[in-house]
């Protein structure tokens, strides 16, 4: 039977269902499972379920510690802002270690975190820092855009014998879906194609995957079909499906809300330029992110943002075959 | 001694002599690494530090654990695996990059792993095997076992903020981990005196465990009874529950703290230690080399009638033997295939 449950909670399901499954999975990070009231605290107790200091490259540095010495951690970060005090420990340790030992050790832990929370947070709470993270060899990526993905990325991140950095959507904490009752897991480096259409690809990742649905619906009304693809994870990434989808319509818009500047719509853009340039009818183009410091007044807030609006101008720019400066 | 702490009993002869032969086999495999700077120019490449002076700490610590242990280390780190049983001419391989190596050529000097004999490894960034180590120790709690983690690093390591939020935990927690802060009296070429709070009051190092309500002890770091007796009486402290310590080991480094650093195609080398070196004080020098641990272990060993000389010299020139092999074996043997680059990258 399927059943109706928000993407944070879809979260914490999987990550419930992995310590049911394999003893060796423990949870911890700041502020959490304080009261014996919290369900994690009471299904497996303190040795599994930790609280931590402010103590971002302890939490970390930790998480492969014990990784090496055969435990699977999922350390709770609650901002990815805040991974960046620790990143020698994401960056530098946990993804060289498996490979500067020639292969002996392995280093299975899973960091979660939230990031783009676009809700007055300001220049230090809302930021996409998941461009640190894809490029470097050894780290996976898993950025979820619903509830359905949220719970079968997490299953298959807590599985992996590598290091992986999840990053959920704080703006899409509360949205809810479908799915269902019995275990499964989504492999790491397959797209979804979110929508089906002919007429332009668009690749989007997080929140701007409902913004570029939205976009396309309103887009449907005027007879345009737009294909919209979540590439879900973006190391590895799925660039066939994108490549594939592209051979169809010909035409490819990039939808990502981080900053273009070495952004992951840059990368993809590189990737399709070089693989699939002949397949194209229009240049590709980017609907990022403005290249500034996410500020807290919400008009000048909505404004740095990507909305529908950007997107649906430029699907029709692209359809078009013109490029505006 | 910030807090009063029982040492273990003496070790048995038997141990002493182990001890010694250890002490000997990292002093003549890390004098062949240094060799090899003049005899094969440009074979050991990037940097390699040396533990020649801090022989004593390494092997009295180590000789406290039980074969299930764990151990991790900062970058200097030749002597743990060579005492926990590694074979040197896979250290030796690392060292010269060759497919043989430990690592098969992947880590050289700063990154030797062997988790086989419970080394999980190393970090080449100043401090940052500290929580690396606490987690260990948190796995070790998780589990249920009775494994203690002995965790090594510098006077350095201790002014990062790792060592910090490692020892709150571990504290906190009750974790069954020693953390043993060798101090070689510099960070890198900085006397510890110019980077530390504590050393500048002159004050130990191990005052530090006090602001995270743990028992610190300095002890010297040249005399391997003396370090293994403190040691022993902190790892059987974890191994009860009892949670984590602090080992201020004081021991006189007796190489610079690496080979230098040149650009291509200038050939690297070890230059003087850093007191002639950068601070003109040959005296400081020598009055840390007549502290060599090696010698005067070798004359208590004497006097104390535990050993004669002919067994002791029997020791050194088997050491020599194992190592010059070890040196033949890695020249000898061939490099990676550049295509293996690509490998272990994920599991």
């Amino acid at each position: 039977m399927p059943k109706e449950v928000m993407y944070a909670e879809a979260i914490s399901e999987a990550i419930m269902e992995e310590m049911q499954r394999d003893p060796t999975v423990i949870y911890y990070g700041q502020n959490m499972a304080m009261t014996e009231k919290d369900p994690f605290l009471r299904a497996f107790g303190r040795n599994r379920v930790r609280i931590t200091p402010v103590s971002e490259t302890a939490q970390i540095g930790m998480a492969i510690g014990a990784a090496l010495a055969g435990l699977r951690p999922v350390v709770e970060l609650w901002m990815t802002d805040f991974m960046l005090v620790a990143l020698d420990q994401v960056l530098n340790q946990a993804p060289r270690l498996r490979y500067m030992s020639g292969g002996q050790v392995t280093v299975p832990l899973v960091l979660k975190a939230g990031y783009g929370f676009t809700a007055g947070w300001a220049g230090q709470h809302s930021n996409c820092y998941y461009h640190l993270f894809m490029g470097v060899p050894g780290l996976k990526v898993a950025i979820p855009s619903t509830p359905y993905d949220a719970k079968g990325l997490m299953k298959a991140a807590i599985r992996d014998e590598n290091p992986v950095v999840y990053l959920h959507h704080w703006n899409l904490t509360l949205i809810k879906e479908e799915i269902p009752e019995e275990d499964y897991v989504i492999p790491f480096g397959v797209a979804d194609v979110k929508r089906e259409g002919t007429d332009v690809t668009v690749v989007a990742t997080g929140w701007m995957v409902h913004r570029a649905l939205a976009a396309a619906e309103q887009l449907a009304q005027e007879g345009i079909r737009v294909e919209v693809i979540d590439p879900r994870t973006l190391n590895p990434l799925d660039v066939q499906t994108i490549l594939n989808s592209v051979r169809k319509t010909s035409r490819l818009v990039l939808v990502d809300q981080a900053p273009k500047h070495a952004s992951v719509s840059s990368a993809i853009a590189a990737a399709v330029a070089e693989e699939g340039f002949h397949l194209l009818k229009a240049p590709i183009r980017q609907v990022t992110g403005l290249d500034t410091t996410i500020p807290y007044s919400r008009p000048m807030e909505e404004y740095v943002v990507p909305n529908e609006e950007r997107i649906i101008h430029t699907v029709k720019e692209v359809l078009a075959n013109r490029v505006v400066a | 001694m910030v807090q009063t702490f029982v040492p273990l009993p003496y070790p048995s002869r038997e141990k002493l002599l182990w001890m010694y032969t250890q002490m000997v086999r990292i002093r003549s495999f890390e004098e062949e690494v240094k060799r090899t700077f003049e005899n094969h120019p440009g074979m050991i490449r990037g940097h390699t530090h040396l533990a020649d002076g801090a022989e004593a700490t390494i092997v009295g610590s180590l000789a406290t654990l039980q074969p299930r242990d764990l151990i991790l280390s900062t970058y200097r780190c030749h002597g743990y695996p060579i005492t926990l049983g590694t074979p040197p001419q896979q250290l030796m391989a690392e060292i010269y990059g060759k497919k043989t190596g430990l690592c098969k050529g992947y880590g050289g000097s700063m990154h030797l792993v062997d988790p086989s004999r419970g080394f999980l490894g190393t970090s080449g960034i100043v401090g940052q095997v500290i929580p690396q180590a606490t987690g260990a120790a948190l796995a070790v709690q998780v589990k249920g076992t009775d494994q203690v983690v002995l965790c090594f690093f510098g006077d350095g390591a201790a002014k990062q903020g790792a060592f910090h939020e490692s020892l709150n935990i571990a504290s906190l927690w009750k974790l069954p981990i020693v953390y043993i802060l060798e101090n070689n009296q510099y960070q890198a070429y900085t006397r510890v005196e110019l980077e530390d709070a504590n050393a500048a009051a002159g004050e130990d190092l191990s005052v530090k465990a006090r602001a995270y309500s743990m028992p610190g002890v300095t002890v010297d770091g040249s005399d391997p009874i003396a370090v293994y007796q403190v040691v022993g009486q902190a790892v059987a402290r974890a191994r009860q529950g009892k949670g984590p310590t602090l080992v201020e080991a004081k021991v006189y480094r007796l190489s610079a703290h690496g080979n230098a650093i040149t650009v291509p195609p200038v050939p690297t080398h070890f230059p003087e230690h850093e007191a002639i070196a950068v601070y003109g004080d040959p005296q400081e020098y020598e009055a840390g080399k007549s502290r060599d641990p090696i010698p005067r272990f070798r004359a208590f060993l004497l006097n104390a009638g535990i050993a004669s000389n002919s067994e002791l010299d029997t020791i050194e020139e088997q050491a020599r033997a194992e190592m010059n092999e070890a040196v033949k074996f890695a020249l000898e043997s061939p490099d990676p295939a550049p295509e293996e680059a690509l490998g272990y990258v994920y599991a």
